[in-house]
């Protein structure tokens, strides 16, 4: 079943490097996020909490504009039926939320090096909480706005429904990663940041039953 | 009918003992409410407050259970009472963040203060809005039905995130957070009995008023689709 999930992968990211649309395109929504913040910031002095709330509004908007392209593509290029036939439902699903989790941590990465080369407040104190938070932030991210995308692709109003939908969803995870970001920056030991490490996981591991059990909903026609 | 009439007297009843009963420092009367330091009158806000927030969850739990439903069944029935029921669900929340904002402003000086269970109420507001914009975008019915149900699964399943764990365990200014010392659950069941029999009256007349605003909302769904489908005589 992992060869089959990891075929569907393949195909979207051999598509994905081809036109390499994708990728130009959410490089250029971080590069231009970032300079609108560091415009409207200009020369104040941002404090570090301040700085790692921004962190985040970068990455829930960017993951916003690129992360729904896994099932709107499809249904874009009308290849969506033929994928319902040659794949069963959880195969596909898996596919592409390994598409999109690849995507949100080189995506992710990007943005982090780009606050550490820009922000002067953005300085790491506790690395191995700041990988931790990362890893299952990123993960958690992938997870929620892959099960909405797979909702939207199927409804009308695809681009304005997207963030309506998602936020809701996602707001338990951005306040524990806001809050372990900030942990991060300060120094805060892992011992002490352990509930809120403890809400990301069980929002992933919630979130990943919850989107396999519903996605055969959603999938057949 | 007869229910109809109790229910009526009921919350008459709680609405005017909520309102009028007077609190006084030492409650020697079943009719007097005992004197919190820092509230004062403001406490008699907690009548209408936590029952209105208490049917929001309800009215979400009832939208999920019937989404469930019609994902196994099938039958659009299941979807108009999920519907009707997010959309009852959907009053609540805004009152019961307007009575919370109006208390957060007679106890804690601000309307609002992003305090994590004004957040987590505030959340259950964009859940539901979403889940009205997502039904508002499709055309057609089962889709929607399906859809929507999906969605409204998923959302569900972040509720217990928001309600329970994270006011709990996050420093906040609402009773029953990390900061709170004296109370461990949501409601403090130290509460003086004449104020605790108007709260748990009050709690059960909201709540059966919920299931009969549910009850004729979705079977006026249910007959006006039956009407545009010609299935029976308008």
């Amino acid at each position: 079943m992992f060869s089959k999930a990891f075929a569907v992968f393949q195909k979207d990211f051999h598509s994905e490097i081809r036109t390499r649309y994708a990728i130009n395109s959410l490089a250029m929504f971080i590069i231009v996020a970032i300079s609108v913040i560091l415009f409207a910031v200009g020369q104040e002095k941002i404090s570090e909490g301040l700085t790692g709330g921004l962190f985040w509004v970068v990455i829930f908007f960017t993951a916003m504009s690129g992360l729904s392209r896994a099932f709107v593509s499809e249904e874009e290029r009308g290849t969506s039926l033929t994928l319902q036939l040659t794949a069963s439902p959880s195969t596909v699903y898996s596919g592409k939320l390994i598409f999109n989790v690849v995507l949100v941590f080189c995506m992710n990465t990007v943005i982090a090096l780009l606050y550490a080369a820009l922000f002067e407040s953005f300085i790491i104190q506790n690395f191995l909480l700041f990988f931790l938070s990362f890893i299952f932030g990123n993960i958690g991210l992938a997870i929620s706005s892959t099960i909405i995308a797979a909702i939207i692709a199927k409804a009308g109003a695809k681009g304005t429904l997207y963030p309506v939908l998602s936020f809701p969803i996602l707001l338990p995870l951005i306040l524990s990663s806001v809050q372990l970001t900030l942990f991060a920056l300060d120094g805060t030991t892992v011992a002490d940041a352990k509930f809120e490490l403890a809400i990301v996981v069980s929002y992933d591991v919630v979130m990943l039953t919850v989107s396999y059990l519903l996605f055969d909903f959603i999938w057949k026609d | 009918m007869l229910w109809k009439i109790a229910l009526f007297i009921i919350l008459s009843f709680v609405s005017i003992a909520g309102i009028a009963f007077p609190i006084v420092e030492n409650p020697q009367a079943w009719y007097e409410f005992p004197n919190i330091p820092g509230l004062e009158e403001n406490a008699k806000i907690i009548f209408f407050h936590v029952p209105t927030a208490w049917l929001t969850i309800i009215a979400f739990l009832t939208s999920m259970i019937y989404s469930f439903r019609y994902l196994k069944r099938k039958n659009l029935d299941d979807d108009a009472k999920a519907y009707s029921s997010a959309q009852i669900g959907m009053i609540f929340c805004i009152l019961a963040t307007v009575t919370g904002a109006v208390w957060a402003k007679f106890a804690w000086g601000a309307f609002w203060s992003w305090d994590p269970r004004q957040t987590s109420i505030f959340a259950l507001l964009l859940i539901y809005g979403a889940l009205f914009a997502l039904r508002s975008s499709i055309e057609s019915e089962e889709k929607r039905a399906t859809l929507s149900a999906v969605y409204s699964l998923i959302a569900f399943v972040t509720v217990p995130f928001f309600i329970f764990i994270m006011p709990r365990i996050m420093k906040g200014l609402h009773p029953g957070s990390a900061d709170d010392t004296n109370a461990g659950p949501v409601v403090n069941f130290n509460m003086n009995s004449s104020m605790l029999l108007i709260f748990f009256l009050s709690l059960i007349g909201f709540t059966i008023l919920y299931f009969w605003m549910w009850n004729i909302s979705y079977r006026s769904i249910i007959y006006r689709d039956k009407l545009n489908k010609h299935l029976i005589r308008g």
